[in-house]
């Protein structure tokens, strides 16, 4: 039938399955159809025990990231027809334990997000009877790219790295760790720098450049991991040229 | 992780988290929960566009920011409440700067505001048009740095657990395990957003489900206004895509299939090339979606595969502007429609997008059972009538969420007292799930009964409303209820069981689809959002007066009024476009 498209989708319960296993559906795919519409169909009229997350439907949350054809993808933007005549594969995102079905475990990640104390950090705080810390546009716009995240994930699941070292705490938490020492109210890079520079914080990336091709916010967490690397790197070769100023 | 805490928080969007911040800052020592459905930071929060309210300039005032609000709720606001809100407004607004939101800049470096419909002033804050998100992000992170927050991320609150009229936890689901667990507190503030899911067209997620005002109501605190639906005049058609207010104060026009600028036929000013404030594209949203029904029935509407659709027209706006100012919008319509907005018209219609009413409370957040809190777009305070003004709500959020913190940990501070009863009702309430909600396919499908549910709002209670389809749609939706007694699970897993989560939130949506229809079909009126084709006038004599909703044992409602607080402005008529 040319009006419709298989959809091939990654079936795993932890009570039964020892492995993924994949389920065929075959559903409707007009223009607008975006994946997650198809997954929605299946769970409405074709069986109600298929699990995913999804909110928003407009790219934003970032609930819906999966694997579509190999590729990490949200799937409320990726839209079915690209995939016709089919069959279009969706899996978990990899390099995450898969909870069941499309769910994949996100403690990790959460974890990783939050090492990185990604809020403003001040020596003084403002009194707020002495208004706005002034921040013209072109300070903004320092910053302004690494604060467009919304925690996908799709970054760590398209990293090598991500997926074999552990300890690596991927390009998500990087960027935010950047967008924080970039903005010019903060004052809390060198705590930052000195949980990213231990262990595989940063040094783990070895600059395959994925995470920033499969961003869908062209947050450019490579570029923000370039840029750390050499910042701790600067900061590593003063404290021995000038270790004085160490501490 | 114990169970017990000393305020919990349903709800990790914007009012849950401006709370659960609020506490831990002025009251370290108290053990807060923020149990949340979805992670926090995919709050519906998330998703808006246009901006927050709060005055700052000198050309402006207070006392214009309550005009706008209360003539824009067309005198259902309590008045008292309003002039609170807008004078905390932007303190709150200035505390996220001072936490790091990436608030939009004049070339100079303060912060910059923009026009929003129904203001007569520039005095909402954005961060480009993604200010939800900025401001969601913002206040996740900065909440992640207090050790005193503890968070259930990924559960799902079924019950409230009430003694004696007072509140001392709830029963929530953990998706993760399906483990159904009591956590218990010294007060529960609801945080859960709004419900405009109970729709079939909306540019609500799919959590929005009106959670908390189904778990007050059946605990037995009142609803408040639950008649008063916002629609947006601009939804892109099929998605149901929100197109920010912020367009048209930029300068977008609105055209019919005749080129025309046609809100100029419904008493809302005269086209200028520019935006003229509190005038035409920049009128209040229940008057412009109103205006579209009836360029429909003039012919004016052009026909698409969803429906009829007017023109949202940004073309001479330029590419520099829109790229600087509105990205966000430029970035769904070439995503989800396939057009440029800078070369291209966008199609646009009505989409219902905010819930005026919900959980009746005071000032302070504090509903009628003890230990109960609500804010947010959960809660009716009320500050936003019968209709609420475009950038109210970020601001309501911030605002109200950080006064129901300090009055929850108050009263958790002084009653630490615990209740056994409850620990019996929480076992019920596990049985009960565990027996309703587990495989069966005797039943529909949950998908049939939500489209039929969604299907009998739209045609009965949208824009325009009448008695006779409102009593029609409370016998459907009264048929809906039995029916739903043995809907079909397929899903037998304990493990992220989504299907059941989807039983429980059309159950919430059932209670409040019957509020909502209930409360219009009593309310004889025209006022704001509220439009009875049989009642075509606003009645102030009788029904100057919020609906408050009571569930009665067997099930039925009770409807009564409270009369509205007025402090300085006399009712008067709406008067937009001079
Ligand atoms: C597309 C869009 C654009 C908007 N733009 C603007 C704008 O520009 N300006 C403006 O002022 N307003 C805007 N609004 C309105 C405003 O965004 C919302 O009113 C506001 O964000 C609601 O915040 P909240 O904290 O009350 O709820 P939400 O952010 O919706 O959070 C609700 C929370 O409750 C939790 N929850 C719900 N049910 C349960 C349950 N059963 N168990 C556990 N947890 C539960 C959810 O997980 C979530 O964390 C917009 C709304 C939409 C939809
Ligand atoms: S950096 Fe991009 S891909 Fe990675 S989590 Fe953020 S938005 Fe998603
Ligand atoms: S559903 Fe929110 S990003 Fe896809």
């Amino acid at each position: 039938m040319n009006d419709r498209i298989t959809m091939q989708v990654a079936r795993y319960l932890p009570e039964g399955d020892a492995e993924l296993s994949y389920q065929e559906y075959e559903v409707p795919y007009p223009r607008e159809w975006v994946v997650l519409d198809g997954l929605n169909y299946i769970k409405d009229r074709l069986d109600g025990s298929l699990s995913y997350r999804w909110s928003c439907r407009m790219g934003i949350c970032g609930s819906c990231g999966m694997t579509v054809n190999g590729e990490p993808k949200l799937t409320c933007a990726t839209f079915l027809a690209d995939y016709a005549p089919g069959p279009v594969r969706i899996e978990p995102l990899q390099n995450f334990p898969v909870i069941r079905d499309l769910v994949v475990d996100t403690g990790d990640f959460m974890r990783k997000l939050t090492s990185v104390k990604p809020w403003l950090i001040r020596e003084e705080e403002k009194p707020l009877s002495e208004g706005e810390h002034l921040q013209t546009p072109a300070e903004l716009d320092q910053y302004k790219q690494y604060s467009m995240c919304i925690n996908c994930m799709l970054c760590c699941a398209a990293c090598p790295v991500y997926g074999l070292d552990s300890e690596f705490v991927g390009p998500a938490a990087i960027a935010l760790a950047q967008r924080y020492n970039l903005d010019g109210r903060d004052q809390g890079s060198k705590l930052r720098l000195d949980v990213l520079s231990d262990h595989e914080g940063i040094w783990g990336c070895t600059f395959v450049g994925e995470c920033s091709k499969v961003c869908p916010e062209n947050v450019d967490p490579a570029g923000a991991i370039q840029r750390y690397k050499l910042t701790a790197a600067m900061d590593s070769l003063k404290s021995f040229l000038m270790p004085w100023r160490g501490s | 992780m114990s169970n017990h805490h000393d305020v919990l928080l349903v709800g990790g969007g914007g009012a849950g988290l401006r709370a659960a911040i609020e506490i831990a800052e002025t009251n370290s020592h108290l053990s807060i929960a923020v149990v949340s459905k979805v992670y926090p930071m995919r709050s519906h929060t998330v998703s808006a566009e246009g901006g927050a309210a709060g005055v700052i300039r000198d050309d402006d005032s207070l006392d214009e920011h309550a005009y706008d609000t209360i003539s824009g709720g067309d005198w259902l606001c309590d008045q008292d409440s309003v002039e609170m809100f807008v004078e905390e407004a932007p303190r709150e607004l200035l505390r996220l700067e001072h936490s790091g939101c990436p608030w939009s800049r004049e070339p100079d470096g303060q912060i910059a505001v923009r026009a929003f419909g129904g203001m007569k002033n520039k005095r909402t804050w954005f961060a480009a048009d993604k200010t939800g998100f900025h401001m969601l992000h913002t206040l996740f992170q900065t909440s992640l740095k207090y050790k005193s927050v503890v968070r259930y991320d990924e559960w799902f609150v079924t019950k409230l657990l009430v003694d004696d009229g007072r509140v001392y936890g709830v029963v929530a689901i953990e998706l993760m395990s399906g483990r159904i667990e009591a956590i218990t507190a010294g007060a529960v503030i609801l945080c859960t957003g709004g419900c405009g899911r109970v729709f079939p067209f909306t540019t609500n997620a799919n959590i929005k489900n009106g959670d908390g005002m189904s778990l007050a109501y059946r605990a037995g605190a009142p609803l408040a206004d639950m008649e008063f639906i916002q629609y947006h005049p601009t939804g892109l058609p099929f998605t149901g895509i929100l197109i920010t207010e912020a367009t048209r104060a930029e300068g977008g026009y609105l055209i019919n299939k005749n080129g025309d600028r046609y809100l100029q036929d419904y008493g809302l000013g005269k086209p200028e090339p520019k935006p003229v404030l509190r005038s035409m594209e920049l009128g209040p949203r229940d008057r412009l979606s109103q205006a579209f029904v009836k360029e429909v029935e003039k012919g004016h509407a052009v026909d698409t595969d969803f429906g009829p659709v007017v023109h949202l027209d940004l073309r001479h706006l330029g590419e520099e502007l829109i790229n600087r100012k509105l990205p966000f919008v430029r970035e769904l319509c070439l995503k989800y429609e396939n057009i440029d907005p800078v070369t291209e018209l966008i199609p646009v219609r009505p989409v219902v997008h905010y819930m005026m009413g919900g959980v009746h409370t005071d000032m302070n957040g504090a509903t009628s059972l003890a230990g109960l809190y609500a804010a947010g777009e959960v809660a009716c305070v009320s500050i936003n009538g019968a209709n609420r003004l475009g950038s109210n709500s970020l601001s309501e959020i911030l605002v109200f969420g950080a006064r129901a913190g300090r009055a929850a940990a108050e009263y958790a501070s002084s009653h630490t007292d615990t209740s056994t009863a409850v620990l019996a009702q929480a076992a019920d309430e596990r049985n009960r799930l565990q027996q309703r909600f587990t495989r069966k396919r005797s039943g529909e499908r949950i998908a049939d009964l939500r489209d039929e549910m969604q299907k009998t709002m739209e045609q009965s209670a949208g824009i325009y409303r009448s008695g006779e389809s409102l009593s029609q749609a409370a016998d459907t939706l009264h048929e809906l209820q039995d029916r739903f007694a043995s809907v079909t699970i397929e899903d037998d897993s304990r493990t992220f069981n989504t299907e059941r989560i989807s039983a429980l939130e059309l159950a919430y949506m059932l209670d409040v689809a019957e509020t909502i229809v209930n409360s219009a079909l009593r309310r004889e009126e025209s006022r704001g959002a509220h439009q009875r084709t049989d009642f075509p006038a606003r009645d102030d004599k009788r029904y100057l007066a919020h609906t408050l909703i009571h569930r009665e044992p067997d099930g039925s409602c009770r409807v009564e009024y409270l009369p509205v607080t007025i402090t300085r402005w006399p009712p008067a008529e709406r008067i937009y476009g001079t």
